[in-house]
């Protein structure tokens, strides 16, 4: 398949932190093509490998690659005497870009609904310039009161609906790009790593829960306790309204993270990769904690040195989020270099401080 | 359907003509002449039992949109609003610029970098923009021109109890009643008129009065619904599944109380459900249309719109059929002059 078209098919895909299982067949299904083994763990995360060349098998090293699978997104939370929904948010969500949205709600079938508030022609005017807050909004799925009662039930999930939209170029906007980028960017390195020689056991692992909780990193890299731990997430793409300093550009391959949760001698060797094979990449700096499956792989177990590529991503957690596919072929290609230039040699003193 | 067709048209205040080419294309059989007046107007007519007095019948065809203003160094769009939009429904939503229908999306800050107070604030227009995935101001210039119209992209679809979502339901919903009107109706003379620029005050209305000078119109809308179950029910302006809305008054126009007491009449000998527009905000092609030349008796029945000039605005096809029920119905008593 496609990147693009794996891609498409996870962001246009339904799964919010705590509920990605509807997204499970679709990774495992691309990721079983390329890979020796691919299983669920308790927690949902999906884990692929891909076995290296290394003559002694049972003690070979380990490189675990995490994207985050799962989205922003929210959950009933009451029903209206006249059927509307009043929800509340899973994730980090601007209650000002979900306004006017096409939903779907996860009640016993899947039910297509709007939010909607109170409308501007009924507001004073001081309101207008005020933010409509969650708890003033609804969702309409249609139906009496009774009916919604049938078919909905507290604490159902709710999706943002919106299919991904093809731009200019090998530009797209979706919904769930953060992190399903990240994700065909692992795809996209195991396609590499085909062509490639490399000694190393790869973990391709696809994380849920990130933007709760971090819980799928966790115990993950828990089970599978890997050497080199890769977290492929976005970065925060740049736009007019956010100072450069604190951004990364599209189309100018991943940022490779620096700071507290990266281990400084492998970000100089991916970078030193970097430019051995002329990929296009970009200093993301962020000085403690990522808030990234990064962050959890540092400090699981006895600690596991950890590396982030983030993919430029505009308007992150917005339904609108955009993105250069360049970026994620860059990212793919980084991704299978650096894995081919670790080896059970060379590891000890890359990881010396 | 026709109404998908209609509502999935480009037609923004100024800029109908996707709008008008496709209702020409469904009229033209059906009526007796047909022209496009000087400001773009469609004004036809039909020729049946002539009753004396002389009936138009109108909806209005653009619907609110964006116009692009400016493109800055990086390829990204700046526009203006076009009639009454809301601006906090423009986040985080896809568009489709220019003839061509290029998509874009109107962005915004990603919620990790705001300061917690930014959260309770609009955001203005002037801080929002349209990404097209332009890499150059260079690059999209060769796609979009200052002047383009932009609108929301969203598909019609049918869901729940019998409900429609799509934008342009404000006015497509009477465009479609109307053409329906002009298919179905086929004993009594009446004008049948689609006005251009409802949106930005009214525009085509009047010019197109004047040409047609009736003596009665009726006024065919999408209009405000709010049905909250919580609030008393004299706030809320109209309500889903409760049939056609009679104005009473609105920004525009005191409606002729003679008028509508017969319209309800005849709603109720034939038990088609209707209601009464419960606020005096808004305004329609009416406010034009009774006060042109000396002045004509004007009615103007709606469907109630949920979330209207949204990009997903919803309404009921048991109200659309109500509607046309009692419309048919109106007419049927100006053939036996009973009006």
């Amino acid at each position: 398949m496609e990147t693009k078209v794996f891609l498409e098919l996870l962001s246009n895909g339904k799964g919010i932190s705590g509920y990605e299982y509807p997204l499970q067949s679709t990774i495992i299904s691309a990721f079983e093509e390329h890979l020796d083994d691919v299983s669920v763990d308790k927690l949902g995360n999906v884990i692929g490998v891909k076995k290296g060349t290394y003559k002694d098998k049972e003690n070979n090293i380990k490189i675990m690659l995490a994207a985050h699978m799962d989205e922003i997104g929210l959950m009933v939370k009451d029903i209206e005497e006249n059927g509307f929904i009043r929800f509340t948010n899973i994730g980090g969500i601007d209650p000002r870009t979900i306004l006017g949205q096409e939903v779907i709600v996860h009640g016993v079938e899947d039910l297509f609904g709007v939010i909607g508030s109170k409308p501007p022609h009924l507001q004073d005017a001081s309101e207008q310039n005020k933010a409509i807050k969650m708890e003033d909004m609804t969702i309409d799925i249609g139906y009496p009161k009774e009916k919604v009662e049938e078919l909905v039930s507290i604490g159902d999930p709710i999706t943002i609906r919106r299919n991904v939209k093809d731009l200019l170029g090998k530009r797209i906007a979706g919904k769930a790009l953060d992190d399903r980028a990240g994700v065909a960017a692992l795809y996209e390195c195991m396609k590499e790593l085909e062509k490639i020689h490399h000694e190393a056991d790869i973990y391709f692992v696809t994380t849920v829960q990130e933007e709760v909780s971090m819980a799928g990193a966790l115990v993950s890299s828990y089970s599978i306790n890997p050497d080199i731990g890769i977290a492929i997430d976005v970065g925060f793409g740049a736009t007019p309204e956010l100072p450069k300093s604190s951004t990364i550009e599209l189309g100018k391959g991943p940022g490779i993270t620096l700071g507290g949760n990266i281990h400084p001698n492998l970000r100089k060797k991916l970078v030193s990769i970097a430019k051995e094979y002329n990929i296009p990449n970009q200093v993301e700096i962020s000085p403690g904690p990522t808030g990234t499956d990064a962050r959890a792989m540092q400090i699981t177990r006895d600690g596991i040195p950890s590396l982030l590529l983030s993919i430029p991503l505009r308007y992150m957690h917005t339904s609108v989020e955009l993105l250069d596919m360049d970026d994620i072929c860059n990212t793919g290609k980084l991704l299978a270099f650096f894995i081919a230039s670790i080896s059970n040699e060379n590891l000890e003193g890359l990881l010396c401080y | 359907m026709l109404l998908k067709e209609l509502t999935e048209a480009s037609g923004v205040s100024g800029n109908e003509k996707n709008v008008r080419d496709l209702i020409i294309s469904e009229i033209k059989d059906f009526v007796d002449s047909y022209k496009i007046d000087r400001i773009g107007n469609i004004i036809a007519y039909k020729k049946g039992k002539d009753t004396g007095k002389k009936l138009m019948v109108t909806a209005h065809m653009d619907e609110v949109g964006l116009m692009i203003k400016d493109i800055d160094n990086e390829g990204f769009i700046k526009f203006m609003p076009v009639g009454g939009i809301d601006k906090r429904i423009l986040v985080s939503k896809p568009v489709l610029v220019g003839k061509d229908k290029l998509p874009g999306v109107i962005g915004a800050k990603p919620i990790h970098l705001q300061k917690p107070d930014e959260r309770t604030k609009a955001l203005n227009i002037n801080d929002l923009y349209i990404d097209i995935g332009a890499k150059s101001k260079e690059e999209a210039e060769k796609y979009v021109s200052i002047g383009d119209y932009a609108i929301f992209d969203s598909e019609y679809i049918e869901f729940g109890e019998g409900l429609i979502k799509a934008k342009a339901l404000d006015n497509r919903v009477g465009c479609s009643l109307l053409i329906k009107l002009i298919k179905e109706v086929t004993d009594i003379s009446f004008y049948a008129v689609f006005t251009v620029m409802e949106e930005v005050g009214l525009v085509g209305a009047g010019p197109a009065a004047y040409e047609v000078d009736p003596d009665y119109a009726i006024i065919l809308e999408g209009t405000l619904c709010y049905d909250m179950a919580k609030l008393d029910t004299h706030l809320i302006p109209t309500y889903i599944n409760k049939g056609p809305a009679l104005s009473l008054i609105d920004r525009t126009t005191v409606y002729n109380k003679n008028f509508r007491k017969r319209i309800v009449e005849i709603a109720e000998k034939n038990n088609i459900p209707y209601q009464f527009r419960k606020t005096s905000m808004g305004g329609n092609d009416s406010g034009k249309i009774h006060t042109t030349r000396e002045g004509s008796i004007t009615a103007t029945i709606s469907v109630p719109c949920r979330y209207i000039h949204s990009p997903a605005s919803v309404m009921s096809i048991n109200d659309y059929n109500n509607t046309f029920a009692l419309l048919k119905e109106v007419l049927s008593q100006f053939e036996k002059e009973e009006i």
